[in-house]
C-alpha cells in the first residue's frame, strides 16, 4: 500500500504524518503521533472513548480515516489543559469523582467541552442526550453529569 | 487499498468508471468504516466525496431544498430554513446515532447503505424527495425510494453515485413527522419507523398525504391506502383509525430478538397515527 502524506493541525500545532489509506485517525493519533489520550473502546462508533473534534465537530476518531484529516483542525484531549492549568471540566471531574477506571474519561471530557461550546447552559436532559454516545461501565453516569453541570456553571460565572 | 478525494463530479464519475477495481463511496463513513473494520467490506479503493464542490451545501431551490450528499445530520439540524420546512425529515436524520455520529452521518449514506431500518429513509420517501444521480453522462433525478432495491443493495450502476437529494416545495399548510419505536431512549436500531407528510386546506381538510414505513419489510413500504384514509378527512379519530389499520395491513415484518411479527404489525399502525397527529399540528390544524 502506498502511504498518504497528510498535513493537518492538531491542538493548534501544524502536524504532518504518513498513513496507510485504511488507517483510522485514532490509530494515527495513538500509534504514530504518540497521543494515547484518545482510547479505543470498540472501534465501531458505539462507545465514544475515541472522541475528538475535527473542524469543531465532535466525531469518533475510530470512524474517520487519517487521510481525511488533510487540511483539517483536529482537537484531542491532549489540548484540553493549558500547561499545568487543568480545564474546569477536568477539575470538576476530579472533585466530583466522575471517573473510576478512566478509560471513558478523555472521550467524555472532549464531548463535554464540545457540548459547552455549543450550549453554555445545557439542562441535565440536554447533557445526558449529548453524551449518550459516550459509554461508561464504571460510574453509573450520575457523577459525570454532575461534574459537567458544575463545570458549565463555573464557566458561565467566569465569563 | 487506495484513497481518492476528487474535487469535481466529473473526476469522481471518471474514477468510478475506470478500471481500478472495487470502489466504495465514502461520505460520513459511519456505516462503511464499521463494515471495513469487521471485515464485511474490503474495497480496493475508497472515493471520498466530501471534497467535491457543492457536496456540503444546503441550497434553496424552487421553493424546496437541495442537500449535497456530504451534508451531515448535525448540519441539517442547525439549518433553520430546512428545519422549518421539513421538520420530520430533520428529526429523522437527527435520530441517527449519537452526537459523534451526527457530526459525520449523511442521509444519502443512510439511503445508499440500504438498511431496511434506516431512519431517514421513510421520512425522505414521505417527503417525495428525489435523488440526483451523477454518472458518466451527467446527472439524472429519480425518486429516493428507487435507490435501495433490498437489504444492502441499490439500483446505482458501478460508475454512478448520489450527488444530492432534493426536498420539493409544498404548501405552507403542510407538515411532516417521523417516529420510530426502539426499546431504549437513544442509540438503537428502529423496530418500526414511520414517516408521514400531509397537506391541509383552509378549513383543515387533508388534501394530500404520503405515508412510508421502515423496518417492516426488505425496503421502505409506501402505504397508499393509509394516505387515502386521510385524504378528504379532517384527520379525525375515524380517519386515524383507518390510517392505522391500513399501515398494519401493509407491514410485512420479520420476527427477531427485537420484535415479533405481531408487535411490529401493531406498532406500525400506532406510530402512523401518532405521526399523523404531529404532522397535522405542524400543518396548522
Ligand atoms: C454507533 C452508530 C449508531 C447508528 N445509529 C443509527 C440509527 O439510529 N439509525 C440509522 O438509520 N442508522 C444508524 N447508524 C448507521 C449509519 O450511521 C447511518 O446509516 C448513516 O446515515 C450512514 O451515513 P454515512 O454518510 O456515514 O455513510 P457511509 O458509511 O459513508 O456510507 C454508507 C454506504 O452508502 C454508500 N454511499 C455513501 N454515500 C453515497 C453516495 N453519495 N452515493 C452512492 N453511495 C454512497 C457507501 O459506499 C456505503 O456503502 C448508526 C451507526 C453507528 C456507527
Ligand atoms: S472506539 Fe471509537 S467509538 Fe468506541
Ligand atoms: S470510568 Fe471506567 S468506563 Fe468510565
Amino acid at each position: 500500500m502506498r502511504k498518504i502524506h497528510v498535513s493537518t493541525k492538531i491542538n493548534g500545532d501544524p502536524t504532518e504524518f504518513l498513513c496507510e489509506p485504511d488507517e483510522t485517525l485514532l490509530d494515527v493519533l495513538r500509534d504514530q503521533l504518540g497521543m494515547t489520550g484518545s482510547k479505543e473502546g470498540c472501534g465501531t462508533g458505539d462507545c465514544g472513548a475515541c472522541s475528538v473534534t475535527v473542524n469543531g465537530r465532535l466525531v469518533c476518531s475510530c470512524l474517520v480515516l487519517g487521510a481525511e484529516a488533510e487540511g483539517a483542525e483536529v482537537a484531542t484531549i491532549e489540548g484540553m489543559a493549558e500547561g499545568d492549568q487543568l480545564h474546569p471540566l477536568q477539575r470538576h471531574f476530579i472533585e466530583n469523582a466522575a471517573l473510576q477506571c478512566g478509560i471513558c474519561t478523555p472521550g467524555i471530557l472532549v464531548a463535554a467541552k464540545s457540548l459547552l461550546e455549543h450550549n453554555p447552559d445545557p439542562t441535565e436532559e440536554e447533557t445526558r442526550y449529548w453524551l449518550a454516545g459516550n459509554l461508561c461501565r464504571c460510574t453509573g453516569y450520575d457523577k459525570i453529569i454532575r461534574a459537567v453541570m458544575a463545570a458549565g456553571k463555573e464557566m458561565r460565572e467566569a465569563s | 487499498m487506495r484513497y481518492h478525494a476528487p474535487a469535481t463530479l466529473e473526476d469522481a464519475t471518471q474514477l468510478l468508471g475506470s478500471d481500478l477495481g472495487d470502489c466504495r463511496i465514502l461520505a460520513g463513513g459511519t456505516d462503511l468504516l464499521v463494515r471495513m473494520r469487521s471485515g464485511f467490506a474490503e474495497p480496493d479503493n475508497i472515493l471520498d466525496i466530501k471534497r467535491i464542490d457543492g457536496m456540503r451545501d444546503i441550497t434553496a431551490e424552487d421553493g424546496g431544498w437541495r442537500l449535497g450528499a456530504a451534508v451531515s445530520g448535525a448540519e441539517m439540524g442547525e439549518h433553520a430554513g430546512l428545519t422549518a420546512d421539513w421538520p420530520g425529515v430533520v428529526e429523522a436524520a437527527g435520530l441517527i446515532g449519537s452526537t459523534q455520529i451526527q457530526g459525520r452521518c449523511t442521509v444519502v449514506g443512510n439511503l445508499c447503505n440500504a438498511s431496511p431500518a434506516a431512519d431517514s429513509v421513510p421520512a425522505l420517501v414521505a417527503a417525495r424527495a428525489t435523488a440526483r444521480i451523477a454518472g458518466p453522462n451527467g446527472t439524472r433525478d429519480i425518486p429516493v425510494e428507487d435507490v435501495p432495491t433490498g437489504p444492502g443493495k441499490t439500483s446505482l450502476a458501478k460508475d454512478e453515485f448520489v450527488a444530492s437529494v432534493f426536498l420539493p416545495a409544498r404548501p405552507d399548510t403542510s407538515g411532516d413527522a417521523y417516529l420510530r419505536f426502539i426499546p431504549r431512549t437513544e442509540m438503537d436500531i428502529a423496530v418500526v419507523g414511520c414517516g408521514l407528510s400531509l397537506t391541509l386546506d383552509g378549513d383543515g381538510t387533508c388534501t394530500d398525504a404520503r405515508v412510508a414505513l421502515g423496518a417492516v419489510g426488505p425496503k421502505v413500504i409506501i402505504v397508499e391506502d393509509a394516505a387515502k384514509a386521510l385524504m378528504g378527512t379532517k384527520v379525525d379519530e375515524a380517519a386515524l383509525d383507518a390510517l392505522a389499520a391500513a399501515c398494519s395491513a401493509a407491514a410485512t415484518p420479520i420476527a427477531d430478538k427485537r420484535g415479533t411479527v405481531e408487535f411490529r404489525t401493531h406498532v406500525s399502525g400506532v406510530l402512523a397515527k401518532r405521526a399523523a397527529k404531529i404532522a397535522a399540528s405542524r400543518a396548522g390544524a
